[in-house]
């Protein structure tokens, strides 16, 4: 027997072809993914510097006409926004999961698992048109009815911060579901067994042994949430109202119509001039720090999660 | 002595029913929300659909006639996008998976394509708005269905390559090694053993990123030009049926026109959950058998 | 001392290390295996006996962050050096796994995989490999009449056979098996057995096992694993009923393994 490499071998030849194709592919992945960081930054990063990095971040005022491009208040209406959708979404999210995989009955699983997969699938823009009419009515009555003597004409439309919540809110949901039942899923039996061998109700051991053993892919949930709901645009470009003011503090607040980073990309991109679509960049910039925080934070805990 | 302090076991019991049912209302609430949104906006929707609505060009920005224009940009975006970045997005995971040699640079790639799968819609968006329709203008036409579906194929690419490496890590490792100990070059087995079994999990990952294509607007709002008219090529202007929806609602503020597309949505999406799932499962029986 | 006649060797192992990263997992190894025998490694799980036994064949090529020290010498040839084609390799040192790993696909083209492979498409010819090679693998009367159906279908000892025949169409020369019987019941492994005593007429058989009256009862030869190193290589006979190491003693009176 000869192990020889031999030159013309047909299916070392096919091999070797085989391997260079997928190499490009690979390889014109990876430009093509690398490119949008480089021209992201590439374009708001010198802008960025020029313009000051503090008053880009910190500037209260947005006005293009004025050459003036303060986006904290987009930073906050965000931030404001997705700590807000987390707080309400999370806790539903992280309930239904427990639910799904420990309580319910085969049955209902399979009617609430496709459900969330379809509301996972609906498009983002259908949600906004459903929350523009539906939510903002609701959301109107009541700031025109019995609020209406509290809160100043420009919190009275409907489109505010709140609309904004529920909306993310609900968009979460699917991704939360999903990854915490993924990892309440992977407890393993034993611990289960051995807290209900102690007289532990179902319950108690739920409570007390199963979240907490899936605490770290639960979190994980939460922050691919965070991250959803800071990069959502078009739902949350339809019920926000896109004001570039910051809202006033307190609980009129809720009222507030508010711009995020994500919107003030969206609306304003077409028709920018060059130094404006330059900031405009720069807002990318911000987002895109955002995602990679939040996305840094998942991996650690889905490291230590294994 | 055991000791039996019913007083205790009876607040036990209360309380877990009082979780269970709080866990099974949570789940109660999820669904009922997506019943609110699906029939909300079929009710509304379906009294504007008709032939010819489906049909027809719209006229006066969308707030009378069809959206036949939008079906076609949609069908023409959707198909452009998947016929490139299925094959390359398939071609990387194999790649990675199967040749590329584990190590730093490996991670380093992994997180980068879980990152890039993360990225919003929208920071694709301004990109493709940059490099596809301003930088590129003159081989792409500037707004056009072809940059919208380049910008698409950044987009969905990491999702892709994701999901398909995912297929790929589930084939069992000892029927490759069986194939290769039998001494077949790597591209053999992988043609006859790893992607006839990660093809279920491949082809619904495709068809899912199908979906996501339909569903996305911000990626396609500052890229595709939003021209009502209907496309000769690729090289024109179109409109996605989701972003005909967005902007019949914020620039003509006619919702009954934007609900009739939302429903439009609605039902395509439907179609691909239920085929993605039936494919599935047809695969699945056909290489377990 | 008169040489060994150097034809007789089929594989010559010399001051072989094997390192799983910075770990060592095999020390300077030194062992010849001759043509048509059957050469058994013994030894507690986690000595090294697979791990040697995947050195054979480049199985562990597959295993990041792996590497090799010292020779292996198959006909001569040192099978890593740079020129050696694994592929070829592979097809003249074929595997029997310790789990029977049939593809999905039916029992014919279980068997024609490897010669399909080699660019056979000729249906006369596979059809007779396949026959011979399950012939060769006894199986051949147990499923001659369900050749198109799916190889899952078997029992765990014909998927095993099945797996052999596979092996045999490839028409290697040497056979390496990981523990062929583990995963199967008493009938099965004995007809495995009497298989195996069968193949050294044409095949060099080298097989792990950590069943010790296997080895007693299909090899010619064994070697002791331990931690690595060979405590001790000799005929079979030799090693059950008169061992030279205490440790070896110990392991195939049951003191400890």
């Amino acid at each position: 027997m000869k192990f020889q490499k031999e030159r013309n071998n047909k299916n070392n030849i096919e091999e070797a072809i085989v391997k260079v194709i997928l190499f490009i592919m690979a390889l014109s992945s990876i430009i093509s993914l690398g490119l949008i960081t480089f021209f992201v930054f590439n374009e708001g990063l010198p802008f960025m510097i020029g313009y000051g990095i503090t008053d880009f971040i910190f500037g209260t005022t947005w006005n293009p006409t004025e050459q003036v491009y303060g986006i904290f208040p987009m930073i906050v209406g965000s931030v404001i926004v997705t700590i807000f959708a987390i707080l309400v979404g999370a806790p539903i999210g992280i309930a239904v999961a427990v639910y799904l995989v420990e309580i319910a009955p085969p049955r209902v699983t399979k009617i609430v698992k496709p459900a969330i997969l379809l509301l996972e699938g609906i498009p983002s823009v259908v949600i906004g048109l459903f929350g523009m009419v539906v939510i903002i009515d609701v959301i109107r009555r009541l700031a025109r009815g019995p609020l209406a003597d509290y809160l100043p004409a420009g919190y009275q439309t409907g489109y505010s911060i709140l609309a904004g919540v529920l909306i993310l809110a609900i968009m979460i949901l699917p991704t939360i579901i999903s990854i915490s039942a993924d990892s309440i899923r992977a407890v393993p039996k034993e611990y289960k067994e051995a807290s209900l061998a102690m007289g532990s109700t179902k319950w108690q051991t739920l409570f007390k042994v199963v979240v907490p053993a899936a605490k770290s892919g639960i979190l994980a949930a939460v922050i691919l949430g965070v991250g959803r709901a800071i990069g959502e645009t078009m739902a949350i470009i339809m019920v926000i109202g896109n004001s570039v003011q910051l809202p006033i503090p307190g609980w009129e607040a809720v009222f507030a119509p508010v711009r995020t980073l994500t919107g003030n990309i969206a609306l304003e991109m077409g028709y920018a001039g060059p130094e404006h679509r330059q900031a405009l960049f720069a807002t990318g910039i911000i987002l895109f720090l955002f995602i990679i925080i939040i996305n840094s934070i998942t991996l650690l805990l889905r490291r230590r999660g294994t | 002595m055991v000791e039996f302090k019913p007083n205790h076991l009876v607040r036990v019991k209360r309380e877990q029913m009082f979780a269970f049912t709080m866990l099974s209302l949570a789940a109660a609430l999820t669904v009922l929300i997506l019943l609110a949104i699906v029939f909300y906006v079929m009710a509304q929707g379906l009294s504007v659909i008709s032939m010819e609505f489906l049909l027809e060009e719209p006229r006066k920005m969308g707030t009378e006639g069809g959206i036949f224009p939008a079906i076609v940009g949609t069908v023409y975006l959707v198909g452009l996008i998947i016929l490139i970045a299925a094959p390359i997005g398939v071609g990387t995971s194999i790649y990675l998976n199967e040749y590329m040699p584990d190590g730093r640079f490996k991670s380093v790639l992994r997180f980068a394509t879980e990152l890039l799968a993360a990225i919003p819609s929208i920071i694709h968006g301004m990109f493709g708005f940059l490099f596809f329709v301003i930088a590129l203008g003159d081989y792409t036409g500037g707004w056009s269905i072809l940059s919208g579906a380049l910008t698409g194929v950044v987009m969905i690419l990491p999702i892709i390559i994701r999901a398909s490496e995912e297929a790929l890590r589930s084939v069992p490792s000892n029927l490759k090694e069986g194939s290769l100990a039998l001494g077949t070059t790597r591209w053999y087995t992988i043609k006859k053993v790893v992607l006839p079994l990660a093809l279920p999990g491949i082809t619904t990952s495709v068809i899912l990123a199908i979906g996501r294509v339909i569903g996305e607007t911000a990626a396609f709002l500052l890229t595709i030009g939003g021209s009502l008219l209907m496309a000769a090529s690729v090289f024109d202007g179109a409109r996605t049926l989701a972003l005909h929806l967005y902007l019949v609602a914020m620039e003509t503020g006619n919702v009954q026109m934007a609900f009739g597309t939302g429903a439009v949505l609605i039902v395509l999406i439907l179609i691909i959950n239920f085929a993605a799932a039936a494919l599935f499962k047809l695969l699945v029986k056909r290489f377990s058998a | 001392m008169i040489a060994p006649k150097e034809q007789d060797v089929k594989i010559a192992v010399e001051g072989l290390d094997f390192f799983y990263g910075q770990k060592q997992a095999l020390h300077n190894i030194t062992m010849d295996i001759r043509e048509n025998e059957v050469f058994a490694f013994i030894g507690p799980s986690g000595c090294g006996k697979t791990t040697f036994l995947r050195v054979l064949n480049r199985m562990n090529d597959l295993i990041p962050y792996t590497s090799v020290k010292g020779s292996v010498r198959i006909d001569g040839q040192d099978i890593y050096d740079p020129n050696v084609d694994v592929v070829q390799l592979r097809k003249a040192v074929g595997t029997v796994f310790q789990k029977p790993n049939p593809f999905p696909i039916s029992i014919f083209d279980n068997v024609a995989y490897g010669p399909k492979a080699n660019g056979l498409k000729n249906k006369q010819q596979l059809m007779e490999i396949v026959e011979d090679s399950l012939r060769q693998a006894a199986l051949w009367d147990e499923v001659k009449d369900r050749l198109n159906e799916s190889a899952l279908g078997l029992s765990g000892g014909q998927q095993q056979r099945l797996c052999i025949a596979r092996v045999m169409a490839v028409k290697p020369e040497i056979i390496l098996m990981d523990e062929p019987t583990s995963a199967l019941d008493p009938v099965a492994t004995f007809k495995v057995e009497e298989l195996i005593t069968e193949l050294k007429k044409n095949y060099t058989v080298v097989i792990v096992t950590h069943n010790m009256e296997q080895a007693a009862r299909v090899s010619d030869k064994t070697a002791f694993f331990l931690d690595g190193v060979v405590i001790e290589a000799d005929e079979t006979n030799n090693i059950f009923t008169n061992p030279k190491q205490k440790e070896t003693e110990d392991y195939i009176s049951g003191k400890f393994g």
